[in-house]
């Protein structure tokens, strides 16, 4: 095959994933449609699970779009410079993201047509409010940044807007995890410590999104990632999923040292059910001891598939943690009278159920194809692949 | 000088007095009527509006409060017992060491400092000066983070389209709610149905009334028995107190 024909039928595959991934977007609003028009009955929340899946993509989304910036981050705030040929795509990338997970936390509202409201009314006090206020200041400065690294004659205010990103962005996980740490109520939540694990829990996620999605662009422009980028990528990786699990085992062992939350923590680590299997087979399994070990694994910077698929299992992790968080720091009953066993018709002193329906899951999914669009067109008609010095990068040639 | 007969005088001037009685005091209550709330007038936070609930007077299985409660707000079960809001609902309680059990009815407990009102983004949740904290219909969001910070379980999603609404009480789908307090009533100088309704029964396990007022029934009351706020641990200074548990 020459370079021609190869441009050829690449531009028909492109085509036919821009026409698929479009496909995932629109079900995705025809499920949040179906879901407005008979309302929230026809999901699987309840009055007891109030927040279901599309939170949970919703959270993924909005925590990795603040963590893909890091690789920017990385590049411009502390000068590292295979990290700067990767800033503008992760600069894209953190757009796309926070576009697809707020369209989904939006279009899952019980009134999004009053989505106006929401831009016109503040509560100061509430730290969703002020998320509000920090993720329309993302795109903004996100956008900014973009505009410094990719026009030239802007490049020298690079560096400033890359540290604007920077502390922009730890602002907004910190208020993204104190969505959760601030509720008094729950024993799932109610910790400072939700703040900093959210804001390490975006490393690492951001981090997987961003090397899956270049391995991706690599092997669909027949590229192959120079080693000593793989290796410090990887490593990378490595010590932030590290950090996740050291995060982990501090949020579990200080709620298990206070009596008041033993019988959350046995339902968590022990009997919850799914919630138990998600999270010893889910999150730290697959999604920390088994990519630690392809990471870790002697000579993986060699092997682009064992890092693509160690990154990959990191993004299936990430998603079982925050449905263990969510869903299962709601599932767990509420503790109004300690000491007493409840029982009501509103189901006080049980276990809550919850299966999650096929349209709500189809929202979450529409989230994520959003954000594949985004990302998709713009690495296709604006200069986002990350270029280093070619010298060390060899081009695989395309024959007949 | 000759004796003057008085009786006559008198007879004109107590005619006089009842005359005027009879045509002011109409008045005079109307105007006290139409002077205690005026259309408009905002809640004063000289009150702050309460309930006392004596548990050992709460029998099990009566459930006398959450239905007048359903009647008044028009909360009807649907037929979906995950997504069907409850404003009030009887809890069952047992204390683990001594099996001693405990009936009570539960609803918003109208904190002083409520986490419903911290949380909501757009100051949908808000407290009324007068302590009762309500939901505005017209700039709820429905992103129920209200619900994820109550502590009481208190507040309900409207899952699906309710119809037969009592006017004075709407209702939308996509929004939460929660008990009133039967604002509308008491805006009336009327009580709760619920505490109608439990003195109705003969129960009188719930007592409303004013707390900022000591000399109100409630606040005596509170002034002389041992009382209890739920989750008082949260010092979150619930209007809603609890005898007996």
């Amino acid at each position: 095959m020459n370079i021609d024909s190869f441009r050829k039928i690449e531009q028909s595959v492109f085509y036919a994933l821009v026409a698929v991934i479009g496909l995932i977007a629109m079900i995705g609003m025809g499920a949040s449609y179906y879901m407005e028009e008979h309302g929230h009955v026809v999901t699987g929340m309840n009055n007891q699970i109030v927040w279901g899946m599309p939170h949970v993509f919703a959270v993924f989304l909005i925590v990795a779009a603040s963590g893909v910036l890091n690789v920017a981050s990385i590049g411009s705030v502390f000068g590292k410079t295979i990290y700067k040929a990767r800033a503008p795509l992760s600069g894209l990338l953190a757009i796309a993201m926070l576009a697809g997970g707020l369209t989904v936390l939006m279009l899952d509202l019980g009134r999004p047509d009053r989505l106006i409201v929401a831009m016109t009314h503040y509560n100061f006090k509430s730290v969703f409010a002020l998320n509000v206020i920090l993720y329309t200041g993302f795109f903004s400065i996100v956008a900014i940044y973009l505009w410094t690294m990719m026009d030239r004659k802007m490049n020298g205010f690079s560096k400033y807007a890359g540290f604007g990103a920077f502390i922009w962005r730890l602002a907004l996980t910190t208020a993204t995890g104190s969505i959760f740490g601030l509720l008094v109520a729950r024993q799932a939540y109610a910790s400072a410590l939700l703040a900093p694990m959210f804001i390490i829990m975006s490393f690492s996620f951001g981090l997987a999104v961003f090397i899956t999605v270049q391995s991706v662009m690599y092997r669909w422009n027949g590229l192959v990632l120079d080693e000593a980028v793989r290796r410090r990528m990887k490593n990378l990786l490595g010590i932030f999923v590290s950090a996740v699990l050291y995060f982990t085992i501090v949020y579990h062992l200080t709620n298990l040292y206070y009596a008041k939350q033993v019988a959350f923590e046995r339902f968590i680590l022990l009997d919850g059910g799914i919630y138990t299997t998600l999270f010893w087979v889910g999150q730290i399994l697959l999604g920390t001891l088994a990519p630690l070990a392809m990471l870790f694994y002697p000579d993986a910077a060699k092997k682009c598939n064992m890092v693509f698929f160690a990154a990959l299992l990191v993004i299936i992790g990430g998603m079982c943690q925050i449905y263990v968080l969510i869903i299962g720091g709601q599932a767990f009953p509420l503790s109004i009278f300690p000491g007493m066993t409840e029982s009501s018709s509103f189901f006080d002193g049980q276990i809550h159920s919850y299966s999650p329906s096929l349209p709500e899951f189809l929202l979450g999914l529409g989230g994520v194809a959003i954000a594949g669009l985004i990302t998709t067109i713009a690495v296709r008609v604006l200069h986002f692949m990350p270029e280093d010095d070619f010298r060390h990068i060899e081009r695989r040639v395309i024959t007949d | 000088m000759s004796k003057v007969d008085n009786s006559r005088r008198n007879f004109i001037g107590a005619g006089a007095v009842a005359t005027a009685g009879l045509v002011i005091a109409p008045g005079v209550t109307l105007f006290d009527m139409a002077n205690a709330k005026p259309a408009g007038e905002a809640a004063s936070s000289a009150k702050r509006w309460g309930m006392l609930i004596d548990s050992s007077k709460c029998t099990p299985g009566c459930n006398d409060c959450v239905t007048a409660c359903g009647k008044e707000n028009g909360v009807a079960s649907t037929g979906h017992p995950q997504t069907d809001p409850q404003w009030i609902r009887k809890i069952e309680l047992k204390e683990l060491k001594s099996g001693r059990s405990h009936s009570l009815p539960m609803m918003c407990q109208h904190c002083a400092e409520p986490p419903c009102v911290d949380v909501c983004p757009t100051g949908a949740s808000f407290k009324r000066a007068d302590g009762i904290v309500l939901v505005d219909r017209h700039i709820c969001i429905g992103c129920r983070y209200c619900m994820m910070a109550c502590p009481y379980k208190a507040r309900s999603f409207v899952h699906e389209e309710h119809h037969d609404q009592n006017p004075d009480v709407p209702r939308g789908k996509g929004c939460v709610e929660a008990c009133t307090l039967c604002v509308h009533r008491v805006d009336n100088d009327q009580q709760p149905a619920c505490v109608e309704a439990c003195a109705a029964g003969n129960k009188d396990a719930m007592l409303f009334g004013d707390l900022n007022d000591p000399n109100s029934e409630i606040s005596k009351r509170i002034a002389t028995y041992a009382t209890t706020q739920v989750r008082a641990d949260l010092a979150l200074n619930t209007g809603v107190r609890y005898q007996g548990i």
